[in-house]
This record gives structure tokens, C-alpha cells and sequence, in this order.
């Protein structure tokens, strides 16, 4: 932990409310009742701390993690970006969890049961440390779109899940990146829960820096957790 | 005053994230399992078990619950004064079908609060699952420090009709000495969940 510092709230108008009526599965675990607040303690400005040794050599590589006689099927893309607090200052260090469906949209998890195929080669998780600068890379494969049975006819955009923790456990973010100029995402209740004028910051872009000729296509998705609030706030406030 | 870049909105971990944070049970190594104490840890081990139940009273079959927490000293493994804590306080459990979780874990030892006095022992809690758009943050309190928990500033800062839904009860079963915490999202017994 840093001492002494305070985070910012959590920005509640660019979340998600916890009762979304579309997104069905909020409208009977979403709590109802207010949150209540309280102020940050050594117990919220502290939180895990993973070092390199938490981290295998291929975990970011999810391409590599999980082969077994060959690659993965399907558009083999990099997944990139910075990690950055509202201040758009790096947090460096800090670790970083996704998790994906394959490129025929289907996940490894026992209770997925889309008759798309397994790829033997592809496990779809993969973790990695940001570095100095805050910034992060994934080597993976596009995922496909799956099917959920929320409303008729209704399919999951292709997305990655994203884990964080940042540097205290109030910084913590759950979150999942989706692919631009997706016309699914036009029609997800997960998605269209964010209010529209946050949404763009869910959508990572295509960037042909990141691009490495004759290997894989690159997109970048910077993340952006609580900062420091801008002066110390009143312990109770 | 500087310009915000606006937060990475929330989303639900959905139901599939178990072979990613939770992957022992399919072969993988993760970062964190549900047991923080080896044999020679320090402190009184406890096991910390509890479901977590949706506005029907049905069991979340797919939630992560996730803990972190000092050790029997009171002493974070991230605290200012450097890593001495006896582990690293922070531990992961999916939920099964009944919705249950269980930590194997020692009591807390008190962490300074706000004013530099002891808060009461605790365990701090982030829950999500499917249906969850963001997560919960929640406390654990025991039952059996009823006069620390009386000037705990946080519980104080709960309707005194809510702070039943932060103590975890004490049983005996055999040897074990286990905490029983359920957590309700919605209804009657809705835990309290937190703006930090
Ligand atoms: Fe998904």
C-alpha cells in the first residue's frame, strides 16, 4: 500500500446499476438496498500483492499455455494496453486475470454446454503483471460469439474478461472487453447496462502499431481503475 | 484542477470464470485457493464457511467470494511497515451448487481504524457472479466479540437493524472451530454491502 492515500469514489454514473431488468439474472441477485457507505481503513488501502513468481513464462500466452499437439484454431490476435488510474498515471505491477471462449464461442467450464467444438489447444485463461508503465499484453486467439439463454435468440458479443486489483482492495475491477464495430453489442443487456456514454470505454481498437506483420493483428484496451482522490478525504465522511 | 480519464465500467464475471481464478479443479494452478493457513500458522485457525443465497432464497451456484484479511496479529501482508504478516491474507472460493463457500483461515487479529484505535476483528469481503453487474464489497464480523464489535466504527456506521447481517456465528463441530456467514443479496436479511 501507498500510506496516507485515499482513493476516489467509485464513479457510479459510469457503472452498471445492480438491477438492470434486461440482463434477467439482476433482477433476483442485484442488491436492492442502498450501499453504505463508509470510509477507506488499513483494511480497504491494503490488499494482495503477486510478484513475478505468481506468473508462468506463458501464462500471457494463451496461443502457448494450453497446447498440446499444435495451436489453437482461429484469428490469432494481441490483446494490449495500459493500466492507468484516473490521474492517467501507470499502475505498474500489478496483476492482470482474463478469461475467454474459444474462437467457435465456446468456454472449457463444465457447465457450458454450446455444441460449438473444444479446441484441444486453447484454454482460454491466462494471466500477467503490468510492468513500470503500467502496460500489459496478451497473445490469444479472437473469441466467438456464444449463445445465453437470457431472452430468445440471445448472443454474448465476443468478449474477453478482465480481472484487476490495482494497488489496494478498494481498486479492484471486474470487467470484459469487447471488439469494435461488433453489431451484437448493439443488442447485450451485460453491455447496454453500462450508460451509453461509457460503453466506448469497453471497446478496445484496432491499432496497427500493435500489429506484427504476418503474426497477429493487435488491439488496445486501456484500463482505467480509481486513483488517488485529489485531496485526503475526512475519515468518515 | 487536472482532467479525469473516466473508470473502466464494471461488468459481471458471468458464469464461466472458474478454470481462469479458481482452476484447481481443472488442473491448473491459480493464484489463490480457499486455505490461507498451513499446519504452523500462527493464531487460532478457524474455517469459515456460509452460502450465498439470491432474492428467492435459491443458492448463487456461481459466485467467486473472495476474502482478504490479517493475520492472528492483526497485521496486513501489505502494510506500510513491510510484509511481516504470517500470509498473504487474501484467498478465493467459487461457489458449489448448494451456493456454499468455505475458507480455511485463522481469526483475525484488530487493525488500527480510522482514528488510530482498534477496529473489532474482521474479514473483508468481495463478492461477485453471474447476474452481478458490480461487485460487493462486505465485512465479516464474529459473534463472539460482542464488545469490540459494539465500538467498531465501521458497524456503527450500519442501522443498528442491519449489523446482524456482518457477524458470523460461532459453532463448534468437533475439533474445527467454524464461523457461519451467509450472504443474502436481496430480502428480508439482505446483507450489507458497502461504499468504500
Ligand atoms: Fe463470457
Amino acid at each position: 500500500m501507498r500510506p496516507n492515500i485515499r482513493y476516489a469514489p467509485v464513479d457510479r454514473r459510469s457503472h452498471p446499476p445492480m438491477i438492470h431488468p434486461p440482463y434477467r439474472s439482476t433482477t433476483h441477485r442485484g442488491p436492492t438496498r442502498p450501499l453504505v457507505p463508509i470510509p477507506q481503513t488499513l483494511t480497504e488501502l491494503t490488499g494482495p500483492i503477486y510478484g513475478h513468481d505468481a506468473i508462468g513464462e506463458l501464462d500471457h500466452d494463451l496461443t502457448r499455455n494450453a497446447a498440446k499437439n499444435g495451436e489453437p484454431i482461429g484469428e490469432r490476435i494481441l490483446v494490449a494496453g495500459r493500466v492507468l488510474d484516473e490521474h492517467g498515471r501507470p499502475v505498474p505491477h500489478t496483476l492482470i486475470e482474463i478469461w475467454q471462449a474459444n474462437a467457435a464461442g465456446r468456454y472449457i467450464h463444465r457447465r457450458d454446454q454450446h455444441h460449438a467444438p473444444i479446441d484441444p489447444n486453447f484454454h482460454g485463461a491466462g494471466r500477467c503483471l503490468t510492468d513500470e508503465d503500467g502496460w500489459y499484453r496478451f497473445i490469444t486467439i479472437r473469441p466467438g460469439p456464444y449463445p445465453w439463454q437470457n431472452h430468445a435468440n440471445a448472443w454474448r458479443p465476443p468478449h474477453i474478461h478482465f480481472s484487476l486489483f490495482g494497488p489496494a482492495f478498494v481498486t479492484r475491477l471486474i470487467t470484459q472487453m469487447y471488439f469494435p464495430g461488433d453489431p451484437l453489442l448493439d443488442h447485450d443487456p451485460i453491455f447496454q447496462a453500462v450508460p451509453a456514454f461509457a460503453r466506448e470505454r469497453l471497446i478496445a481498437r484496432f491499432d496497427l502499431d500493435l500489429t506484427q506483420p504476418e503474426f497477429a493483428t493487435g488491439y488496445r484496451f486501456d484500463i482505467i481503475l480509481r486513483g488517488p482522490a485529489e485531496t485526503p478525504m475526512e475519515d468518515g465522511r | 484542477m487536472t482532467r479525469r480519464l473516466g473508470q473502466t465500467p464494471s461488468q459481471t464475471v458471468g458464469p464461466y470464470f472458474a478454470y481462469a481464478l479458481t482452476p484447481e479443479s481443472y488442473g491448473y494452478r491459480g493464484i489463490a485457493t480457499n486455505r490461507l493457513v498451513r499446519p504452523e500458522t500462527p493464531g487460532e485457525h478457524i474455517v469459515l464457511e456460509g452460502r450465498v443465497l439470491d432474492g428467492a432464497g435459491q443458492p448463487v451456484e456461481d459466485a467467486l467470494v473472495e476474502i482478504w484479511q490479517a493475520d492472528a496479529r492483526g497485521r496486513y501482508a501489505d502494510a506500510p511497515d513491510g510484509g511481516q504478516a504470517d500470509f498473504l491474507g487474501f484467498a478465493r472460493c467459487g461457489t458449489d451448487g448448494e451456493g456454499r463457500f468455505r475458507f480455511e483461515t485463522v481469526k483475525p487479529g484488530p487493525v488500527p481504524g480510522p482514528d488510530g484505535r482498534p477496529m473489532a476483528p474482521h474479514i473483508a469481503v468481495c463478492l461477485t457472479a453471474r447476474g452481478l453487474l458490480n461487485h460487493l464489497f462486505t465485512r465479516i464480523y464474529f459473534d463472539d466479540e460482542a464488545e469490540a464489535n459494539a465500538a467498531d466504527p465501521i458497524l456503527q456506521k450500519v442501522p443498528e437493524d442491519r449489523r446482524h447481517t456482518l457477524i458470523a456465528r460461532r459453532e463448534a463441530r468437533g475439533e474445527a472451530v467454524i464461523y457461519r456467514f451467509d450472504i443474502h443479496l436481496q430480502g428480508q436479511a439482505e446483507t450489507v454491502f458497502f461504499e468504500v
